[in-house]
């Protein structure tokens, strides 16, 4: 393999093995550091910023994120790679942070894992210049990207981005890559009312060879990380939708043809 | 082929007959003990072999039987369900000197009446210098009981019960009867020379086996006419017929072979039964039931005779006989095999002799009735290999999730390469089945003394740090005194010097184990249907069998890997350290309070010796002793200087993580007890193998052990199986199970265990179950042996709140997630376990 192509660096945060949830089959995932958004919901808080911080996870305080090359990482996913097979199309997914804030690192990473034979996925905002996306798309099986609104408004008040770009590129990823799955994170007082759920997947429907859409319920998963950040967790006093709410949003996501799931 | 994967439903009955078996705590019953040594005192003088089978013959003619309500499949070993009967001719004084306790202990508590000890009693007058561990025990070297004494291996399974541990030729039995077994003796005995030098021993031991065999055939037709005689007094019609056809099944079978489906299982229960009444062996292993089951349901099932319902109902029944059976242990196995476990495996799958998949219908059904009953027996297992139907693994990974424990996995792949290094053929390695825990046999041919012992392999590494002195007493090698080592290499010979000394020694202990059982106690029924025993004119106990082993497991793998791993790293790599303090730190259990459940323990006896000397306790005298027993007594300054030793140790690389380097060193650490027993040999001519596995003596025995150089506290458990130490594993399952495969599974070839723990919620819909079986498919595929799953309770979820640092692998599903357990927020974390509580788990 090209040398240069192992020496590419990259700033992530955490690996994740047996992730079994976020692609198909069994993933190992690469959690990359820095994102353009600021979603209040964010269950990774420490994954946003660029530079390396500090956060106290329970009584002990340890630096989040670290710099790393290609080749690393690589060592890592190589290590499961008998699941990934066995699982029927395992491999590795990058998530975030957002990965297209890093396109050398994650085109060289999604690349060396497809020239061993690994199938790849991103988790992704689809936020960036189309032209850094197609740099990815060239090496990834499959695109999981967010959408998380179609009001640009609104979507800047919680996520602090406006959505143009996003719902933009959403239809050039459709077109191009070869397997897009829309997903949307359900936030009570954002997004979970049947009309905003409806419009994302009309939106969703529409996009050329899209077939599927995953609804994530809200979950809190986080909130300890935004304590021990230092930070202020803006979402402490919102409740999980419940059950019947979700399998509701589920059959209104079904009603305009899309294969749904609640959970990745 | 197609399969028939649906599961049936649940027939009400079997609800009713698992109640019924739980109504009471199971009780001692004395009939066998009294009727053995009314036979054992008219039989003085006469062959042993002769006396075994007269014995046999005497319990089964006058012992009680008993046909509980609702039952279809019958043949009980005890008036009472779940019963046991005692087998003073193995050993007896731990009895009674547990009667009184023996009701009231938390492991496997027995009841006992005073009639029955008071008759115990009596018998008990007579066994006094004639058991198996009396004889065992003058055979023994010194030294192997010094060895013993002081915990470094425990042999006590064999030592003090019969050895069971077995798969006889049930498929025999349903196609020929007794009466075809007694024929091919009466061959044998017909065709010897009274002339032949071993005419003595052969004859009798021919006799024997047809003596046995026609003792069954008549116990059988006790519960013919029993059956016939209750059909006539009952008012229920339906059940009167269920009678009568149980009166004509137990008047046919095992007495000839079977005609249907129904007398299949009757016979196969008979031969399952009556194997533990004539000795007290446990883990005697229904193997491949799937298999020799199969032709006698499919001829039914064709024949329009017998519908699946019907089927799965007897089937059903099977599995709830194979729970009436019990046993009582002394108080310290009790722990060590916790669970009132008789470890009658029963395996379902894998491939045929010729290396074809086999598996059909039964095995499916096999699963399903492991559901419906929902019982600790059989220990239901799975064999897996690469042409195993996706399916197949599908429902298993189904009845995975519903917490049971069972199945277990076993790979083909692994164990019949394994097998055949050990002498059998491919074809008999093919048809493996695995006996009690993990232990893989061919059936009928084998007596493969798996469970031999339990070696501590923590023991001698404490001994290699006290020159070979426990206790005050010089009891292994001297290997010298570790202050002056002056290389790594020293060091691990003195581990190797001391593994190879206490590896001779459990042998020396087995073999007079193994002799003292050939002597006193063989067993002819038993050896009715193994071979070559007829052939040869040979009771298993001496030989008989076509393959023999002797098959001890070692246990603490990631222990003693972990801790050589810090001595080697931390004293002669970074020199931050000497092995004198090493030694130090290690004595005074690295400056930590000694663990409470110990200290509990050890206060017990302190206020024990305190009242028995006739003096007054208050409830604070003894908490003042328990706190000074529990305290540490090292100095401040030299606590903290142990806490910084800990404190290093605990952020080196350990096993469980999918690191090169330690987990090569783990494979080079187990070959220290797996090389050398392999050159020993046993007195049935066959060899050791080792095993690496510690049922659950890991945690009492753990309490023996003193601190261990790997960071673990004194009287702690000690790791289990072959897994990582508990709590080290911290890079999830795959991360795990890749280090596990990385040691030699092969050379283990008397078994592995590695054991993972799983929340339900991990196996959530069919793709959390296609996860599941890839992950059991990849480890598979990298040549580890067995694998089990725990998928934990709400409660274990409690535990690992309070305790994150033993459950830093479990598994959870968040919504849409999953993650560790113990990374979660409080909050979150009670989230998940509240929604277990609405998932009944």
């Amino acid at each position: 393999m090209d040398k240069a192509l192992l020496e590419t660096k990259g700033r992530i945060f955490n690996i994740q093995r047996f992730s079994i949830h976020d692609g198909p089959g069994i993933r190992t995932i690469v959690f990359l550091k820095g994102c353009p958004l600021r979603c209040r919901w964010c269950c990774n808080p420490e994954s946003q910023e660029w530079k390396f911080e500090q956060m106290v996870t329970a009584g002990v305080t340890k630096t989040v994120g670290r710099d790393v090359t290609v080749g690393e990482i690589l060592e890592e996913i190589k290590k499961d790679r008998v699941y990934y097979a066995r699982s029927g199309g395992g491999g590795l997914t990058l998530s975030g942070g957002e990965c297209l804030w890093q396109p050398e690192f994650s085109e060289a990473l999604l690349r060396a894992a497809k020239e061993m034979g690994i199938s790849t996925a991103i988790e992704t905002t689809a936020y960036a210049d189309i032209e850094v996306i197609r740099r990815l798309l060239k090496y990834t099986d499959t695109v999981l990207m967010d959408i998380k609104h179609v009001n640009g408004e609104k979507h800047k008040e919680f996520t602090t981005r406006d959505n143009d770009l996003i719902l933009a590129n959403a239809r050039v990823i459709a077109r191009e890559a070869n397997e897009l799955i829309i997903r949307t994170p359900v936030i009570p007082t954002f997004n979970d009312s049947d009309e905003e759920i409806r419009a994302i997947a009309e939106f969703a429907a529409s996009l050329e060879g899209v077939r599927e859409m995953h609804l994530l319920p809200y979950h809190r998963i986080g909130s300890d990380k935004y304590a021990g950040l230092g930070r202020v967790y803006g979402m402490a006093h919102i409740q999980p939708p419940p059950r019947e709410q979700m399998e509701r949003l589920l059959s209104i996501v079904r009603s305009t043809g899309l294969t749904g799931q609640i959970g990745g | 082929m197609k399969f028939y994967a649906e599961p049936i439903a649940k027939s009400p009955r079997i609800e009713k007959l698992v109640e019924a078996l739980f109504e009471k705590m199971p009780q001692i019953e004395a009939d066998r003990a009294v009727l053995l040594t009314e036979s054992y005192k008219a039989t003085e003088g006469e062959p042993i072999i002769t006396r075994r089978a007269k014995a046999f013959k005497h319990i089964l003619e006058n012992i009680p039987i008993t046909i509980r309500e609702n039952e279809l499949i019958v043949g009980a070993a005890t008036k009472a369900p779940r019963g046991c009967q005692v087998f003073p001719e193995y050993s007896f004084e731990w009895l009674e000197s547990e009667f009184d306790t023996v009701e009231t202990r938390t492991a496997d508590p027995f009841y006992i009446s005073e009639e029955t000890k008071q008759t115990l009693h009596e018998v008990y007058k007579y066994w006094k210098g004639k058991t198996t561990s009396e004889l065992a025990t003058s055979y023994m070297s010194d030294e192997a009981k010094l060895a013993m004494e002081h915990n470094i291996f425990t042999p006590g399974n064999y030592f003090y019960n019969g050895i069971g541990h077995l798969t006889v030729d049930y498929p025999k039995v349903l196609a020929v009867g007794y009466s075809g077994i007694i024929k091919e003796a009466k061959d044998a005995l017909a065709a010897l020379s009274q002339g032949d030098a071993d005419f003595a021993k052969r004859s009798h031991f021919l006799s024997a086996v047809i003596m046995s065999c026609e003792a069954a055939i008549n116990y059988a037709h006790r519960y013919a006419e029993l059956a016939a005689s209750m059909a006539k007094t009952t008012m229920d019609v339906r059940r009167r017929r269920e009678l009568e056809d149980i009166a004509s099944a137990c008047r046919r079978v095992p007495e000839y072979g079977a005609q249907s489906f129904r007398e299949a299982c009757q016979s196969f229960w008979f031969v399952q039964m009556l194997l533990q009444i004539e000795s007290s062996g446990h883990s005697i292993s229904p193997g491949r039931f799937d298999q020799y089951m199969y032709p006698y349901y499919k001829r039914d099932l064709d024949a329009g005779k017998l519908s699946r319902e019907e089927a799965q109902e007897l089937m059903d029944c099977v599995w709830v006989k194979l729970n009436d059976l019990n046993k009582v242990r002394d108080a310290a196995s009790a722990e060590g095999f916790a669970g009132y476990s008789l470890f009658q495996n029963l395996i379902a799958g894998g491939q045929d002799e010729n290396g074809k998949d086999a598996t059909n219908d039964l095995s499916f059904m096999s699963i399903t009735a492991t559901e419906h009953v929902f019982l600790p027996q059989p220990s239901f297992s799975v064999r897996v290999w690469n042409g195993t139907p996706h399916e197949f693994l599908i429902r298993a990974a189904e009845l995975t999730r519903t917490g049971i424990g069972f199945p277990a996995y076993y790979n083909d792949e692994v164990i019949i390469p394994a097998l055949q290094s050990r002498g059998l053929t491919l074809q008999d390695a093919r048809d493996y089945n695995i006996i009690g825990c993990v232990e893989p046999q061919k059936s009928a041919k084998t007596d493969g003394w798996h469970d031999a012992a339990f070696f501590n392999m923590c023991r001698p590494l404490e001994l290699v740090f006290s020159n070979g002195v426990d206790k005050g007493v010089q009891i292994g090698p001297r290997t010298g005194e570790v202050e002056s080592m002056k290389s790594y290499g020293e060091f691990e010979d003195a581990y190797r010097a001391q593994m190879n000394y206490f590896i001779e020694l459990l042998v020396n202990a087995d073999n007079a184990i193994d002799v003292a059982h050939a002597e006193r106690c063989p067993l002819p029924f038993q050896s009715s249907m193994v071979n070559d025993c007829i052939k040869r004119g040979k009771s298993l106990q001496e030989g008989g069998a076509i393959y023999n082993f002797t098959g001890p497991q070692g246990f603490g793998i990631a222990n003693i890997t972990d801790g050589i791993y810090a001595v080697k790293k931390l004293v002669f790599e970074d020199k931050k350290y000497t092995l004198g303090f090493f030694k130090e730190a290690l004595d005074n259990n690295f400056g930590q309070d000694m663990d409470s459940a110990m200290a509990a323990k050890l206060t017990q006896q302190v206020a024990k010796s305190i009242v028995a000397a006739g003096k007054d306790l208050s409830a604070d005298d003894i908490k003042t002793v328990y706190l000074t027993v529990k305290a540490n007594k090292a100095s401040e300054a030299d606590r903290k200087k142990y806490a910084a030793l800990l404190e290093d140790i605990t952020s080196l690389e350990k096993f469980g993580n999918d690191e090169d380097e330690i987990d090569a060193f783990a494979r080079e650490m187990a070959y220290t007890y797996t090389k050398p027993l392999e050159g020993y040999m046993n007195p049935r001519g066959g060899i050791f193998q080792a095993g690496l596995y510690p049922v659950s003596a890991n945690v009492p025995l753990g309490a023996q052990t003193g601190a261990t150089p790997d960071g673990r506290l004194a009287f702690t458990p000690i790791a289990d199986g072959v897994s990582p130490a508990a709590g080290r594993d911290v890079k999830g399952p795959t991360a795990a199970a890749n280090s596990v495969s990385r040691l030699d599974h092969y050379i283990a070839s008397n078994g592995t265990l590695f054991n993972m723990k799983f929340h339900p919620s991990a196996l959530e819909g069919r793709s959390g179950l296609e996860s599941f079986v890839a992950l059991v498919r990849g480890y598979f595929d990298q040549k580890g042996s067995h694998m089990q799953f725990n998928v934990v309770s709400r409660e274990t979820l409690r535990d690992a709140q309070k305790h994150p640092e033993k459950y830093k692998s479990l598994v959870v599903r968040v919504a849409g997630y999953s993650a560790l357990f113990t990374t979660l927020s409080k909050s979150l974390q009670e989230d998940i376990i509240n929604r277990t509580e609405q998932q009944g788990f």
